[in-house]
């Protein structure tokens, strides 16, 4: 290596080793089970929540699924075997009495959320959006629960629906993404422990956005969370949802499932920005991120958009994906994926067109800095009955620094003549020039960065939510901003 | 400030880049208002000699030393040594793609705002300023709202640099080959923007191939460098000479 790549290494070094900000844990009582999962842990878990015997059946099923199943190989990652039974599958925070407002949650909780940045208290109206917020294995508190209530949505943990909508929990869960569907969905759908169901009736546009946040606090524990969106004929629901975790040398799992149904002529919009704690400098710790999250476009001219900023996690395996079905439906994928160090990302999404005049959209940007690796991988099916149907996708890649590595894999399967594909990959690189053109106009090198970061992404940062989007320029510049010089 | 008082002095000035020596005790004083082309055959270590004076972290000072306005910038980084003044229009100006060519030149604007204690300006104030500049090199304000330089053509990059140099009222400008790749059309308009913006204050250094660019722009000193340093300095008639005779005969 010359010595202005050493330079400029250097440079982007300093620039995106940012200390991670959401790195400390919060001490407190627990409820946990013990180690290991067997049987006899899934029955626990179960009577612990007080569940419907569907349930437990639900998750014993799951179990013998997940036990004659193997871990997928096929992804571009690379990390030491995890041992499932060195793993917590359940830790809560120790419930003193009931509650009944969120007054009564333990303080130390709400100062958690609150310096997260996360409000949790129901005055703060200013912020018009409401809150899940799950700590660890459990859900502690909903907020405008019952301000939702009026307009007929239900916006709660998915423990409380269990009981409260059993009806509609019974009819929708695991229908989108079945038991057996992958190792990480079957281990999923037999410890879940909590997450957030919501749905919205007929002819109701959700008058909040709806988010989730998730914490991994324990060092030891799992989290499996499942969330739940059914969006009933011309309704309309925006969702988001934000994760962290605390700084640990040893690796956390995560392991969610997220199902989305709409029906017809309804749209749901749901956006992620991750940011799981990722490892340190030399790849040592982080949360290995393994998600399934699938949308059911059920409905005629259904419409579900996936928005994902990816920065946090050591391993991303996660494919937003949609199963457009209903006559004109439209799946949406837009995607940030941001990776440093030795962080790994394979991310992408299916398309899978059935119904006739079904329209599909993918935006995927990879960013990788460091030793990273970041893969897109993607498919677009169209089926033969899919008349019409047509699919857009551009996966742009952009390197910085000289170590990092960027794939992409497209997979089209069309069995249709009248189908419409269009595909555009870009690869690009933020090189020494680049910056030096910035630098001797008198531009810094973080602001240089940070601009061509920002209109790398802008296709996909205009498609969040306003809240979202001021989080997700905050989260990126803060990756890349840096002590320089 | 006086007149005739030297901008830039390069003294015995050696520099490498992958530890070959690319200049040889260079020597070259140019003061305020003068215009100073530097010529020679490819490879001479002309535009290391551009690149080196804005701080290319690619290539080392082996010895000597570089003073802009009195004082060694050896130990300036690249943007310190714009915020001084100094810059350098690219023979190869690099494409930047997502960034708008306005968003561009409102940072750079506002970088060096910030650096003069002046008030940074919003995009609306900003549209005034670079409006006037935008006159002096005939281009439209469509080339705001596009890429930068992506997608330009050769002039339209170039134009941008000049456009560049005027914006930031650089004190001394390196003008890598500006003119290559220029139609006679926009050679004109290059050089009538070079023109205007050059006065008593300002220090300009043309590198270039041709004679062409010298009659439309008047140097008062014409170098020629070879193998890393300056063997022959002349006036305006040494670049005519060196037209019809090529640089053979001075080594």
């Amino acid at each position: 290596m010359n010595q202005s790549n050493k330079t400029l290494n250097n440079n982007i070094t300093k620039l995106v080793n940012q200390p991670y900000k959401y790195g400390f844990s919060t001490t407190i009582e627990k409820d946990i089970l013990e180690k290991g999962l067997n049987e006899k842990i899934i029955r626990l878990l179960s009577k612990k929540k007080n569940e419907p015997k569907f349930l437990l059946d639900f998750r014993l099923k799951a179990y013998k699924k997940w036990k004659e199943m193997k871990c997928p190989e096929w992804a571009q990652l690379k990390f030491s075997e995890i041992d499932y039974q060195d793993i917590i599958y359940y830790s809560a925070p120790k419930v003193k009495k009931k509650l009944n407002s969120l007054d009564e949650v333990d303080p130390e909780l709400l100062e958690t959320f609150n310096k997260l940045g996360i409000s949790l208290s129901e005055q703060k109206r200013l912020t018009n959006v409401a809150v899940d917020a799950v700590f660890d294995s459990v859900s502690i508190a909903t907020t405008f629960k019952q301000e939702l209530a009026e307009y007929g949505v239900i916006f709660s943990s998915i423990s409380e629906a269990v009981h409260d909508y059993t009806g509609l929990i019974e009819k929708y869960l695991g229908t989108v993404v079945p038991i057996g569907d992958n190792y990480f969905s079957a281990l999923n759908s037999a410890v879940f422990t909590d997450g957030s169901f919501c749905y919205i009736p007929k002819d109701v546009i959700c008058p909040l956005d709806l988010s989730t946040y998730f914490r991994i606090n324990d060092e030891k524990s799992g989290q499996f969370e499942r969330t739940l969106i059914v969006a009933e004929e011309n309704s309309q629901v925006s969702y988001l949802e934000g994760c962290t975790a605390p700084q640990y040398d040893n690796n956390q799992l995560h392991a969610a499932i997220v199902e989305l149904i709409a029906l017809d002529n309804a749209t749901i919009k749901y956006s992620t920005v991750q940011n799981w704690y990722s490892g340190d400098q030399k790849g040592q710790g982080g949360v290995y991120n393994f998600v399934t999250k699938r949308g059911l476009c059920a409905g005629n001219f259904s419409k579900i958009s996936w928005t994902q900023v990816e920065t946090g996690s050591s391993i991303t395996w996660k494919y937003p994906s949609c199963l457009l079905v209903g006559e004109g439906a439209q799946g949406e994928f837009y995607s940030v994926a941001l990776t440093n160090n030795y962080q790994q990302a394979d991310t992408g999404t299916k398309m899978i067109h059935i119904g006739k005049n079904t329209r599909s959209r993918i935006v995927s940007k990879g960013i990788s800095a460091g030793n990273s690796k970041n893969t897109y991988r993607g498919f677009v099916g169209v089926n033969k009955k899919a008349i019409g149907a047509r699919n857009y996708s551009q996966c742009d890649s952009l390197l910085i620094g000289n170590s990092s590595n960027s794939n992409t894999f497209p997979f089209i399967s069309v069995q249709n003549p009248t189908t419409k594909i269009e595909h555009e990959a870009s690869t690009s690189k933020i090189g020494e020039e680049q910056i030096f053109y910035f630098l001797q106009r008198g531009i810094s090198i973080e602001k240089g960065i940070e601009l061509m970061i920002s209109g790398f992404c802008r296709e996909v940062f205009t498609e969040l939510p306003l809240e979202f989007a001021s989080e997700a320029d905050r989260l990126l510049s803060l990756k890349l901003e840096g002590s320089v010089g | 400030m006086t007149l005739n008082s030297p901008i830039l002095e390069i003294k015995d000035l050696r520099a490498s880049i992958n530890n070959n020596e690319i200049l040889k005790n260079l020597n070259l004083t140019i003061n305020r208002g003068e215009i100073h082309a530097i010529m020679g055959p490819n490879g001479s270590g002309k535009s290391t000699f551009s690149k080196i004076i804005a701080g290319h972290p690619a290539y080392e000072v082996l010895s000597g030393d570089i003073i802009f306005k009195g004082a060694s910038i050896l130990d300036l980084d690249p943007e310190e040594r714009s915020h001084l003044g100094i810059f350098l229009a690219f023979q190869y100006p690099i494409e930047i793609p997502g960034v708008s060519n306005e968003d561009f030149l409102r940072l750079a604007y506002n970088s060096k705002q910030k650096f003069l204690n002046k008030p940074e300006v919003d995009p609306i104030e900003f549209f005034t300023v670079i409006n006037e500049k935008l006159k002096l090199v005939n281009m439209s304000s469509v080339f705001l709202s596009r890429n930068v330089n992506e997608g330009f053509s050769g002039g339209e990059k170039k134009r941008n640099e000049i456009l560049q140099m005027i914006l930031l009222e650089s004190e001394l400008s390196i003008l890598d080959e500006t003119d290559s790749g220029l139609d006679i059309d926009a050679l004109k308009i290059i050089s009538n923007g070079i023109n205007t913006f050059m006065d008593a204050n300002k220090a300009i250094i043309l590198i270039t191939h041709y004679q062409r660019l010298l009659d439309y722009i008047k140097p008062d000193y014409v170098h020629v460098m070879q193998n890393g340093k300056i063997i022959k300095t002349g006036t305006a008639e040494l670049a005519k000479e060196l037209e019809i005779k090529g640089y053979e005969w001075l080594s």
